[in-house]
């Protein structure tokens, strides 16, 4: 005699489809999933703890391995929190502000990158995760040129950048910028048109804008269910009110609406990049705050007051005032906060990381309860999480 | 500098609670008294919009009474403006009411905040731990909690 059952099936940690060490697990009804509890800490460093025994500049490569698709983003918002508690923001040179802005839709395209790539996979289309994946390698080279690393790259400092672009870094972004329009289309060309995408993703997932609001969903997930919200425009950081770019909204809050919209983000982003190349302009790369950013070493050869402050700076580290700040950016994934108090020594009391795939993991049972087992993955992948900004 | 538009509201309808108020780096914080916190919460989001919770984290001031902190970041999403509202827990009752059942998004949060500080949340739907294991003893992030784990000799470096 047959009769219904609910199956528990574990998905995960190690899973090739869950982007990360994610633990799903899924009850499911047949093929229908009845209740999907996602488990992670898997990935748990320990970062704001450690961060708490570092000084602020021993900090930035640990933010760097958050979200390491997008390293750049988490070592900007960090940068941006001290320097709004050190009340420097409007010291940041030009030059710094505007290699931010580039180096940080470099990185928004990067990520998006991933996304597609894996999200593709997961549903079954290859040869989208080998085109994007060329593409990132563009990325990354320009990358390892710039900071000296791939992926964690530790370029930003309180006060602007490590260091100056190196020579004829521009023409490179200027040519991958005016390339990726076009790779673009040719993604879209495999995926927005073709039968099987389209029956995967239109109509999974969807999630309506009062429940994505109170269940803190930020980023393209958000603004897919209709809600006008970026951060670069709305609290603008870094310069970004002199460019001019669209905010991407759409209105079925669906996988596929998603989709579209991380593609017209990425071309937006290569607006940006042509825009911040146009506007630079030779100039100093660190604020003039002798206390916070490291001197030119040739200051600290030549001068008493350069080798000083070097010296202080990198065996004591500066001292914020008493207080705390928040500081969200947009990252690619969604809005990454920074919530840094300073009790006035040397290293934060207290740095607390509002990830932004945390809180749009947890849309994860509201979007795929009721739907197929096979449109969990879709999920997964539309929400473009990645693991180790969720446990730290 | 006038002053924030929240903090007049919130002194006009719950001015017993309201214990402080802090104007730093053009951002606001009003520290309430957590028994108050959901209605506060609920008034802020209907009344004043603050439709969205940004983050909501434990800090631990250990040696100061009372030690612990729990600190909700506002985002009031027509009018892009933020807030924060912190809520003193004394270390002996360390126990907040929920507010999940204001903002959804609360749920995850409150459990990382049990999980790594140790202050529990009444009322929480699914108050178990979320990042360290779930026969973990001890809660990570308290500031008497060892870097190196429980069961290791700290570290001899120069930061410790």
């Amino acid at each position: 005699m047959a009769h219904n059952e609910i199956m528990t099936v574990n998905m995960g940690p190690q899973h090739p489809s869950t982007h990360g060490v994610l633990q799903l697990i899924l009850e499911l009804d047949g093929e229908t999933v009845v209740k999907a509890t996602p488990h992670i800490g898997f990935l748990h460093r320990g970062v704001e703890k450690l961060s708490e025994h570092r000084t602020y500049h021993q900090t930035i490569p640990l933010t760097d391995r958050l979200d390491y698709l997008a390293p750049m983003s988490n070592n900007l918002g960090y940068v941006l929190a001290v320097e709004k508690l050190l009340d420097i923001t409007d010291d940041i040179p030009a030059r710094a502000k505007t290699v931010r802005v580039m180096m940080a839709e470099l990185t928004r395209i990067k990520s998006h990158l991933v996304w597609l790539a894996t999200h593709a996979l997961d549903i079954g289309a290859m040869t989208v995760f080998i085109y994007c994946f060329r593409e990132r390698e563009a990325i990354m080279d320009i990358y390892e040129k710039i900071s000296g690393a791939r992926m964690t790259t530790n370029y930003f400092r309180v006060g602007g950048l490590s260091a100056d672009l190196p020579a004829g870094i521009t023409d490179d972004i200027r040519s991958f910028a005016k390339d990726m329009p076009g790779y673009i289309d040719m993604y879209e060309g495999l995926l927005t048109g073709n039968k099987i995408w389209q029956k995967r993703t239109m109509g999974v997932g969807h999630i309506t804008a009062a429940a994505a609001i109170d269940i803190g969903l930020t980023g393209p997930a958000l603004r897919c269910s209709g809600v006008d919200w970026d951060l670069r425009r709305d609290n603008p950081y870094s310069g970004y009110e002199d460019y001019d770019f669209e905010v991407i909204t759409r209105t079925e809050g669906d996988t596929f609406a998603r989709y579209k919209a991380r593609l017209d983000e990425m071309r937006e982003s290569c607006k940006i990049i042509n825009q911040a190349l146009d506007k630079l302009a030779p100039g100093p790369i660190l604020a003039d705050c002798p206390k916070v950013c490291l001197p030119p070493k040739k200051d600290v050869v030549n001068s008493i007051e350069g080798l000083i402050h070097h010296f202080k700076i990198i065996t004591e580290g500066f001292k914020p005032e008493v207080g705390e700040v928040y500081v969200g950016i947009e990252a690619p994934k969604g809005e990454l906060g920074y919530y840094i108090i300073s009790d006035g020594s040397a290293q934060p009391y207290r740095m607390k990381i509002r990830p932004p795939s945390f809180v749009n993991l947890q849309a994860l049972p509201q979007m795929a309860e009721g739907s197929l087992l096979a449109d969990v993955i879709a999920v997964i992948g539309t929400l473009d999480i990645v693991l180790g900004e969720i446990d730290r | 500098m006038s002053e924030h538009a929240a903090v007049g509201k919130l002194k006009q309808n719950f001015s017993e609670d309201v214990l402080d108020v802090v104007e730093f780096r053009g951002e606001t914080t009003i520290v309430v008294k957590r028994e108050k916190i959901v209605e506060i919460s609920t008034f802020l989001r209907d009344e004043m919009g603050y439709d969205f919770l940004c983050d909501l984290c434990g800090v631990d001031y250990l040696g100061t009474s009372p030690r612990f902190m729990v600190v909700y970041n506002l985002y009031n999403i027509a009018l892009k403006d933020r807030l924060r509202i912190k809520v003193p827990v004394e270390e002996s009752d360390a126990t907040v009411d929920t507010v999940s059942v204001v903002w959804g998004t609360a749920n995850w949060h409150e459990r990382e905040c049990w999980d790594l500080m140790g202050i529990s949340f009444n009322n929480h739907p699914d108050l178990r731990r979320i990042l360290m294991p779930d026969d973990w003893e001890g809660h990570p992030l308290r500031k008497d909690y060892p870097l190196q784990g429980p069961d290791r000799e700290p570290y001899q470096g120069r930061l410790q």
